[in-house]
């Protein structure tokens, strides 16, 4: 691992270290008490996984169109990273659905569109995975579609009420819990860089390895 | 232009002789759409009576299931002889062989509706003459977005290791807005008052899918067949 990453990881981990503090400072929210805390975790997580969504449906769309494999591989890192982050979000939503709303999941637009597309991406994976010859190209197909089908989802489900706090929250945050928030977000951010770079990294590492693989062969 | 529909034509003409010739898929499609609508008329028939909206549902899942079916099985024969690649190898625009596939599949789907709509309605107790023209809209432009993915991914996963299982697994994900579209549309139309505003908004965003997706899959199709 070289200099660059170093100094990554140790940003990653003193972010991490110190939000717990900022969070544990931060004032009760009026109606939900310490439950709202979780809100520092779940927002940045889904931030983070839309982000991650977001730029493995661009890099799929560059790979499909223009065929560029480093394109791929960032697109097959950021679909595990979706993968991964929407699960924290999954894990903490119902958490706090539980406190907050009285029921751990709510039929509602904005659930039921971040598990659809949680869904779609770990169909990406499993295409990939057993997918065989030939995956890329499917898995690439499907993250296209994937993206494409986000606002239909949304639409669709927006008929039923809606319960979930909408985006509109967090221009608004009272003072104390503005600063923590943000910094969880950066925190989350450099984690999700990170990982993308050390997984974006590793899988070239592998496409040269059979490249090399298959130089050796002919030889 | 005249000439991409002349292609697009042909490859639907071709399907459907080969098709009307066996009768393969058209019997077995049918078939196992009624025995889904069965399996589903034993769970949800409660002492004689249909549970509320279970008709729309089952409608609609019942079209899906038997979709995936008819779509494995039209690739499945092109792949057996390698006619797939004869078609891909062919001087014509590659979009237009998936209008042509697209078709051909709309087509069989919508004369397995002809049977399955009726018999929902007589198991289910649905008052389907109640907006005939409005249900269907629903079914004819629920068909076609259900069937644009569903063709483009099924032509992609000819060449793929286990199709049979990736095929459901990529599809029902990005085809959930056309069931909750189908099944809502159609619940409002099964109502006592049919709830016809609501059923033409869901038609609308079920048009609305439509041409964002068979547009994605004309764009995509051509990188996505090249080998």
């Amino acid at each position: 691992m070289n200099k660059g990453y170093s100094l990554f990881v140790l940003l990653a981990v003193v972010l991490f270290a110190f939000a717990p503090v900022l969070v544990a400072e931060t004032p009760n929210e009026a109606t939900m008490g310490l439950v709202q805390k979780i809100f520092y975790y779940h927002v940045p997580s889904a931030m983070v996984m839309f982000m991650a969504a977001l730029i493995c449906g661009l890099a799929s769309a560059a790979y499909l169109f223009r065929t560029r494999p480093g394109a791929d591989r960032i697109a097959a890192a950021a679909a595990e990273l979706t993968v991964v982050f929407g699960l924290i979000v999954l894990v903490t939503g119902p958490l706090w659905a539980r406190k907050a709303w009285g029921v751990w999941w709510q039929w509602d637009a904005r659930l039921t569109s971040t598990l659809l597309m949680w869904m779609i991406f770990v169909a990406y994976l499993l295409v990939r995975r057993f997918g065989g010859p030939g995956a890329e190209k499917l898995s690439a197909a499907m993250a296209v579609f994937g993206m494409a089908n986000v606002p239909f989802v949304y639409i669709s489900v927006n008929i039923w009420r809606t319960v979930h706090p909408t985006t509109a929250v967090i221009p608004k945050l009272p003072g104390g819990m503005r600063g923590p928030f943000w910094f969880c977000v950066l925190s989350f951010t450099v984690l999700f860089g990170l990982l993308l770079a050390l997984r974006t990294r590793l899988e070239q590492r592998r496409a040269d390895l059979e490249h090399l693989y298959l130089l050796a062969d002919e030889e | 232009m005249p000439m991409f529909l002349k292609v697009a034509w042909l490859v639907m003409r071709k399907d459907l002789t080969v098709e009307v010739r066996s009768r393969e898929i058209l019997y077995t499609t049918v078939f196992f759409a009624v025995a889904c609508v069965l399996v589903f008329a034993f769970a949800l028939v409660k002492e004689g009576r249909p549970m509320d909206d279970a008709a729309a549902g089952i409608m609609w899942i019942s079209v899906a299931f038997a979709g995936t079916l008819a779509l494995g099985r039209t690739f499945e024969r092109e792949r057996h002889s390698e006619t797939l690649r004869a078609l891909m190898l062919a001087p014509v625009s590659r979009p237009a062989i998936y209008v042509g596939k697209l078709l051909g599949i709309v087509l069989l789907l919508l004369i397995v509706e002809t049977v399955l709509v009726p018999l929902v309605g007589l198991l289910f107790h649905a008052p389907i003459g109640n907006r005939p023209l409005m249900l269907i809209a629903l079914l004819v432009s629920g068909t076609i977005g259900f069937s644009a993915v569903g063709t483009l991914f099924a032509a992609m996963l000819v060449r793929a290791r286990s199709r049979d299982v990736m095929l459901p697994i990529l599809l029902y994900p990005i085809t959930i807005p056309v069931i909750i579209a189908g099944v809502r549309g159609t619940a409002a139309l099964f109502e006592a008052v049919p709830a016809d505003e609501l059923a033409q908004m869901w038609i609308a965003l079920l048009l609305f899918f439509d041409i964002v997706f068979v547009t994605l899959s004309l764009w995509t199709f051509e990188p996505l067949m090249t080998e």
